[in-house]
């Protein structure tokens, strides 16, 4: 049994000099999906961004058992973290064949400045996401600001799976999404977590349940929850206390996690 | 109707070294969110090592000319990367300490030109053509508007070929849209910040050499002075818009030029009237994106 590709150890995050996220703790497995799971505002993207070193923090990240939360966030990715940021964050001028081609990394294969494994695209990544996304390939030349936003997550998942990853941060994929293409969010997701670990913060009770194994419960910044998915799920009462949630079912099937009172989740 | 042809021809001159320098100032501001106080000491710098470049071969031919224009034009970038590498680097997101920075490096840098080249202006030498004037529609227009112009407009396209076609121009132009995400896809975006300071560095270092010949002196100051209608063209244009600053460029060094002759050299204050008239009307510029 190999060790956990990602820890997080007493993590805090701030922003704009208040701290939402406080020493958080968890840990996620070298196969399947983590779910990151909470009330809106409780500090579930905070914690991503601050594994990534995209708001000021403390505490300890390691990666693969190498501690990463000294280096810069660019460094972090190229050791092998793909990203899907909450809300896509396409760059709407650019189109979205550039889109794909700037997130194409270089391997550096232990050659990198410091010495350390930089992984990229190969030709069977580029192969993945083409099969994955064949609307991308007729839509190369449109300005991704212009799509919708089912095919601007299309472009925010290709991104990241354009590339060989230790470890994917997914952030609510499926929030404002049609029905439809939630299903296809999913879909896409569990062929990625055939070959890579998935941390995925989401909302979509129906979605945690088709995808994740394992859940760790957010609260107030704090982790206040973490065991497997099914387990959670089967309990209503738990569902309820932990997320605010009324299923009525036994699963939570189809329930969106409510919005806390707690302060912005950004 | 000639006079007003030579307005108009001067001004379109005048208007592309607004563009050289602002060309800069707005692709800085845009990716970095850096206000750069000392481009105008990248200019000043760019003209005084360029002329010295021309003069060792000879400042009247075009062969001095040419090698002024390329010298200005790396100690412009020279200048410009070592200050985004050694001040401006170790202040990323420290918005008003780069400012300050910026504007003690201006003060200090014509300190030092004036140490240097003393403080008044220089007169030069030019090439015989650049001091004589081109007949066109009746009007005498002097040829160092060709220049300025021609100048400006391949400035212009390289930038924009640059920004188009290279790895480097993509990043620019995505990290111009959101800097955070950028980093968040791996790649190191302080390289194209440094990039981004050569590249307008280049463009003021050129634009002093060329202001020198539109002149005929070099001086100390001549940068800053630039510095203030390029800062105008910037916001006018849309801070971080390179289109926007190319269009206020022309703008308003034609306005200038033509409140300057027709409403009694009331040119500057015409251009503040129009700065003042965009900031309440279209606070973004006329081509920036809304805040």
């Amino acid at each position: 049994m190999s060790g956990p590709v990602l820890e997080v150890r007493g993590l805090t995050a701030c922003i704009a000099g208040q701290e939402v996220v406080h020493d958080v703790s968890f840990e996620v497995p070298a196969s399947g999906v983590t779910a990151v799971l909470g009330r809106n505002g409780v500090g579930k993207t905070s914690t991503l961004k601050a594994i990534l070193g995209l708001v000021e923090r403390s505490g300890e990240v390691l990666l693969d058992g190498v501690r990463v939360d000294a280096e810069r966030t660019d460094r972090i990715v190229r050791r092998g973290v793909g990203y899907v940021p909450e809300d896509r964050e396409v760059f709407a001028g650019l189109t979205v064949a550039e889109n794909l081609r700037l997130a194409e990394r270089r391997a550096t294969g232990g050659r990198g400045r410091s010495g350390t494994d930089s992984r990229g695209t190969t030709a069977q990544h580029r192969e993945l996401v083409a099969a994955l996304f064949p609307e991308l390939a007729r839509r190369a030349a449109q300005r991704a600001g212009t799509l919708s936003g089912g095919q601007q997550q299309m472009v925010s998942l290709a991104r990241a799976l354009l590339n060989e990853n230790r470890i994917l941060l997914v952030d609510e994929p499926t929030k404002g999404l049609a029905p439809k293409i939630v299903g296809e969010v999913a879909e896409t997701l569990a062929a990625a977590a055939q070959t890579v670990p998935v941390l995925l913060v989401e909302q979509n009770l129906q979605v945690v349940e088709r995808l994740a194994e394992r859940v760790v419960v957010i609260d107030a910044g704090r982790v206040v929850h973490t065991g497997p998915a099914r387990e959670l799920l089967d309990d209503p009462e738990a569902v309820q206390r932990l997320l605010g949630v009324s299923t009525g079912s036994t699963t939570g099937a189809g329930s969106t996690i409510s919005t806390a009172e707690a302060e912005a989740d950004r | 109707m000639s006079t007003l042809i030579l307005l108009l021809a001067t001004g379109l001159g005048l208007g592309g070294l607004y563009f050289l320098v602002a060309s800069g100032l707005s692709l800085i501001y845009g990716l970095m969110g850096v206000l750069n106080f000392a481009h105008g000491s990248f200019l000043t710098l760019g003209a005084f090592v360029g002329l010295a470049a021309a003069n060792t071969v000879g400042a009247d031919t075009w062969g001095g000319l040419a090698l002024g224009l390329v010298v200005g034009s790396l100690t412009g970038a020279a200048a410009a990367a070592l200050t985004e590498l050694g001040l401006i680097r170790p202040l990323y997101d420290r918005h008003i300490e780069q400012v300050l920075v910026t504007v003690g490096l201006s003060l200090a840098s014509v300190a030092l030109f004036e140490g240097i080249w003393g403080p008044n202006p220089r007169n030069i030498t030019r090439t015989d053509w650049l001091t004589s004037t081109t007949e066109v529609l009746g009007a005498r227009v002097p040829n160092t508007a060709f220049l300025n112009v021609l100048a400006a407009a391949a400035v212009l396209a390289g930038i924009v070929a640059f920004l188009r076609f290279t790895r480097y121009g993509l990043i620019i132009r995505a990290g111009v849209e959101n800097r955070a995400m950028v980093t968040a896809l791996g790649i190191d975006v302080r390289r194209a910040f440094t990039l981004v300071f050569a590249v307008g560095g280049a463009a003021a270092g050129l634009g002093g050499v060329l202001a020198t010949q539109s002149l005929n002196y070099v001086s100390p100051h001549m940068g800053s002075s630039l510095l203030i209608f390029a800062f105008i063209v910037t916001v006018i244009g849309g801070m971080g818009s390179l289109t926007g600053a190319a269009v206020a460029s022309v703008v308003v060094a034609l306005l200038q030029q033509l409140a300057n002759y027709y409403l009694n050299n009331t040119g500057d204050l015409i251009v503040v009237l129009l700065l003042a008239l965009v900031l309440l009307v279209r606070p973004s510029g006329l081509m920036g994106r809304p805040a």
